[in-house]
């Protein structure tokens, strides 16, 4: 079973990192496995931060989104202010549920939006994770845009989140 | 000795809670998310930032100001021994200010050797002081105690109304950061206050040795630069005593400003 899984997540991986044919950008975040006794799924925001540090394009948002819970995402602190307050949340194709323990796969093509409006420039990819009763962590990985070569870059968070992969696929 | 005497005397008259004590307004948070919510929010006298262990800050002269400058009326005003406390339900994003603000003459005269003290608004002077009263001083005080809080994006903070110390804030109070410098201006009755003195205090008094003020003074267009040394509440005050009371027949002036502000993580 655990083989199984490891083996569709090579696949998947090998399909969105592989065998693209147009310009993308990819993203493996981890959420990991914490040895506490209450758990609750942690609010993620995944945005790209300009060189002034606000918002460029926001990527990904997951919240509890059964009830209205809406009030909590201030506490993505650098998203809420760089951005986030900004936003009229549900947002299709941004907005989520909260995601269980494991590897998220996130892939976006640039010719599209968000990234289609991204300005030649200097950016980071923000992972930003607080979790009910936990913490809260953001790591950050720089990248140029627009992608001119193939590049892989990582990060790792100490507590509230895992490995976070970014590749850049031109 | 007559002097220290009615000094002593006179400072036993004044209400349980000292003049002197720090005014401030404790929202129970300061930024919301879009879909507003209820604030809590306590008014106390206490030199400790933020213990309610001194006095209740009286609530009668509140005004809290929505975004659209409309005002939102507070509910459950409550006073108890050591706070005044009321709630907020904020539901249209931008910016509230919540706002204390008199503007009082207290005089001070010696009824058959005696000390005695009367506080009220300048149009009742005539019947609050004796027209013969001996050794007769006057001052007028304009005091704004202060604290804002936003919905969803902040909008602009407007000084409103032009008598007194006011906050035009260049950075926005509700955008603040540990690390960060955040610029403030002061208004002295409606115009830039130059060389005014700022004294800004950390939260949580109580848990430190040195009281750990900051001070600043204003330039020419009544700026100061501060620059928050951590996340917290903080505890900021400019007062002015100057000879520019507004109130017939009064000199002295003292105008004050005092906000609550949260400085968050980065």
């Amino acid at each position: 079973m655990i083989r199984k899984s490891r083996v569709t997540l090579l696949l998947v991986l090998a399909a969105g990192w592989g065998t693209a044919t147009a310009a993308d950008l990819s993203l493996s975040v981890e959420i990991p496995q914490l040895p506490v006794a209450e758990y609750h799924r942690p609010y993620v925001a995944i945005w790209i931060e300009g060189a002034d540090q606000n918002v460029a394009a926001n990527l990904a948002v997951w919240y509890q989104m059964r009830g209205d819970h809406t009030k909590w995402l201030p506490d993505l602190r650098q998203w809420w202010r760089r951005g986030g307050r900004d936003l009229k949340v549900p947002v299709d194709g941004l907005t989520g549920a909260t995601r269980p323990v494991g590897q998220h796969l996130l892939k976006f093509d640039a010719a599209q939006p968000p990234l289609a409006a991204l300005k030649p420039g200097q950016y980071a990819v923000v992972v930003e994770a607080v979790r009910e009763v936990g913490g809260r962590e953001a790591v950050r990985i720089p990248f140029e845009w627009p992608i001119k070569a193939a590049k892989r870059a990582s990060a790792t968070g100490s507590k509230e989140l895992g490995a976070v992969a970014l590749s850049l696929n031109p | 000795m007559k002097t220290s005497l009615l000094i002593a005397l006179s400072a036993l008259l004044v209400p349980a809670v000292s003049e002197a004590a720090r005014p401030w307004l404790l929202p129970s948070q300061t930024v919301l998310a879009r879909s507003g919510g209820w604030v809590a929010v306590d008014a106390a006298m206490a030199d400790d930032l933020f213990s309610v262990n001194q006095g209740a800050m009286p609530v009668d002269t509140l005004l809290v100001s929505g975004p659209d400058g409309q005002p939102v009326a507070p509910q459950n005003i409550t006073k108890s021994r050591s706070r005044s406390t009321f709630d907020l339900e904020l539901r249209q994003p931008g910016t509230y200010r919540i706002a204390v603000a008199e503007d009082a003459v207290t005089a001070r005269w010696e009824e058959d050797g005696k000390p005695k003290r009367w506080r009220g608004t300048a149009a009742e002077m005539a019947a609050g002081i004796p027209a013969n009263a001996a050794n007769l001083t006057v001052e007028q005080t304009q005091r704004r105690v202060e604290t804002f809080v936003s919905v969803g994006t902040p909008t602009e903070v407007k000084p409103s109304s032009g008598a007194g110390v006011e906050l035009a804030p260049i950075q926005h109070p509700n955008d603040l950061y540990a690390r960060e410098t955040a610029k403030f201006r002061f208004l002295l009755d409606g115009k830039p206050a130059k060389d005014l003195d700022v004294e800004v205090i950390a939260g949580g008094t109580r848990y430190r040795d040195a009281p750990g003020a900051m001070t600043f003074k204003t330039d020419k267009n009544g700026e100061v630069a501060i620059t928050w040394p951590a996340a917290g509440m903080y505890w900021l005050e400019a007062s002015v005593q100057d000879e520019a009371a507004t109130a017939p027949g009064v000199k002295n002036r003292r105008a004050s400003y005092a906000g609550t502000f949260e400085v968050l993580t980065q």
